[in-house]
């Protein structure tokens, strides 16, 4: 494969390929920024891919009291699906168990859009006959009683159509710690990029994996090219240098997110440096035949 | 482009309808059709152009220049663009109103916002009884829209209220929200005796208390929600006094329990 060199740094002459997914987005807040913060982490627990998952959901941002509906901190979450009904099953189930759930938290609608999803309108059953609509404006909200005062639900949140999942930066360097220094210092460069999220722990994925499996019925398998440990299996894709493969996957609201969180990520990779951090990036694709959208690393550098 | 505006020669001997001049009707009419348009509610004919000087404008901006408390139905089913009356207005300002902006410069009749669906009213004086509330015979009040009267308000504001939000920065008569179906009605001042008065859902602020409660009211004690916060953010931009005083603690009463009991009236949580 071709390369670039940019600061000591590889980079190969490939791309991203990432798919058109269904989204919403939702503010949750609570009584300070920890209750908030652990009603969206538990929200978005298990969301990593949609392979197992059902969902992709990380948080986005944190917001001041100012940004909130109801004046108190909170935090915006993204939840992505591959279809409408699977969002909306995972979005009542997720918001239904976790939030809800959470001591003083309420959540709204963190997106506006043509098309809507059911939040508190499927929610509020669990009231019992005892929740009530108020309607202040355009917005309808739900107020379900329970045992620590209300719950309280926008009635519903937008749907994007427009969503796209799957832009990602692998990472490899000459060691499992310079690499993940490298690949955290494009998390962080990532988490300042608004309408996008990195499901995986901590923004890190280090079991990157490919389409199908020698095992029938599995969908999906390890990243074999990308193994260190099978350097010299006669399929890696790693040059002798390489010890150590991560990588970032991101998703994002729109087309723009994503790429503008792939060139945060690479240039925070590029100006950390080879010494302290990677020495080759690449990006995963499948030959560019399945997904519409191409994030090419040479349109991303500084 | 400036205002249309309507300068009123001499007060009316008569009550005069002025549904007719709002931006939906007067748009792309000239100065002698606006005129010629009747507004008499006898048999003795009253055209626009006898009770008003006209001074030609923008339609979607109507300010009249002198008001009467026989001026009726100001803004009525209006569906955009502003009007500002400079002086009273009599019954049903901005019924059945779908959108824009009415603003009375002064004190209005019974029935303003009269089964209102949308749009905003502001009142700077007070306003008569029934504010929102339905006609003889029919069975909703106001169903959406803000009303704002810095002054006080007469009996029943709010009556058989639907969905929507009323503010009286003063006080109200008795059986403030009465029969209230949904919405909001909150009263800055003292709310007359009776608040929520069948009410069977919505919610009444009555923030300086009230003169007598029906007992078919329960005390459910003090409580700071968040749905007054998300409230008073709502208001802020109407009424920041209102909005500010919303954010303590309120004690909660649910009623009425003689209908299905699901509305709330808020008090002071300390009862004055």
């Amino acid at each position: 494969m071709s390369q670039l060199t940019v600061n000591g740094i590889r980079v190969d002459d490939t791309f991203a390929e990432a798919f058109g997914m269904r989204a919403t987005a939702l503010t949750i807040t609570a009584h300070s920024v920890a209750w908030a913060n652990q009603a969206a982490v538990t929200m978005t627990g298990f969301a990593t891919s949609v392979i197992g998952c059902g969902c992709e959901s990380g948080i986005d941002r944190s917001l001041n009291p100012d940004e909130t509906p109801d004046g108190r901190p909170g935090v915006r979450v993204l939840l992505f699906a591959v279809s409408t009904s699977e969002l909306q099953k995972q979005l009542q189930n997720r918001v239904g168990q976790c939030v809800l759930t959470s001591p003083g938290s309420a959540c709204y609608a963190g997106l506006e859009a043509d098309e809507e999803l059911k939040l508190g309108n499927a929610l509020r059953f669990f009231g019992d006959g005892w929740q009530v609509a108020k309607r202040l404006g355009d917005k309808r909200y739900w107020r379900i009683p329970v045992m620590d005062g209300e719950f309280i639900c926008s009635a519903t949140t937008g749907l994007s159509k427009t969503a796209v999942g799957g832009g990602n930066i692998i990472v490899m360097g000459a060691s499992a710690v310079t690499t993940l220094a490298a690949t955290e210092r494009a998390v962080e460069a990532i988490a300042a990029v608004p309408d996008v999220i990195l499901p995986f722990p901590g923004g890190i994925a280090r079991s990157g994996s490919k389409v199908g499996s020698k095992y029938k019925g599995v969908v999906a398998s390890t990243n074999d090219a990308y193994c260190p440990t099978l350097k010299g299996s006669g399929r890696s894709a790693l040059d002798s240098d390489i010890a150590s493969v991560l990588e970032i996957v991101i998703d994002g609201l729109s087309s723009t997110a994503v790429s503008e969180a792939m060139r945060a990520g690479v240039r925070a990779i590029l100006t950390l440096g080879p010494e302290r951090g990677a020495l080759r990036i690449g990006a995963g694709n499948y030959g560019g035949k399945l997904g519409p959208h191409h994030y090419h690393l040479k349109d991303l550098l500084p | 482009m400036s205002a249309l505006i309507f300068i009123l020669r001499e007060a009316p001997l008569q009550r005069v309808d002025l549904a007719a001049l709002t931006p939906d009707r007067l748009l792309g009419l000239s100065e002698s059709k606006i005129a010629a348009l009747e507004l008499q509610t006898t048999r003795v004919r009253l055209c626009a152009g006898e009770l008003f000087k006209i001074r030609m404008g923008d339609a979607m901006q109507i300010q009249f220049e002198g008001g009467h408390e026989r001026f009726d139905r100001v803004g009525a089913s209006m569906t955009k663009g502003e009007i500002n009356v400079a002086g009273d207005v009599g019954i049903q300002v901005g019924r059945l109103m779908q959108g824009g902006r009415l603003t009375i410069r002064g004190n209005a009749g019974p029935w303003a916002a009269s089964g209102m669906k949308a749009g905003t009213v502001a009142i700077s004086g007070d306003a008569g009884e029934r504010i929102g509330g339905p006609l003889a015979g029919e069975t909703v009040g106001m169903r959406g829209g803000v009303v704002v009267v810095r002054g006080d308000a007469g009996a029943r504001a709010g009556d058989r209220m639907r969905r929507g939000l009323i503010i009286v920065e003063g006080k109200t008569g008795i059986h403030p929200g009465s029969r209230m179906i949904a919405g909001t009605l909150v009263v800055r001042g003292r709310a007359g005796s009776l608040p929520g008065y069948l009410m069977s859902r919505g919610s009444i602020f009555a923030m300086n208390g009230s003169d007598a409660v029906s007992p078919t009211f329960a005390d459910s004690g003090v409580h700071e929600l968040v749905a007054n916060t998300l409230l008073a953010s709502y208001i802020q931009r109407y009424s920041a006094d209102v909005a500010a005083a919303l954010r303590r603690p309120w004690r909660r009463l649910i009623g009425d329990m003689a209908v299905i009991g699901k509305g709330e009236i808020f008090s002071p949580s300390v009862p004055s």
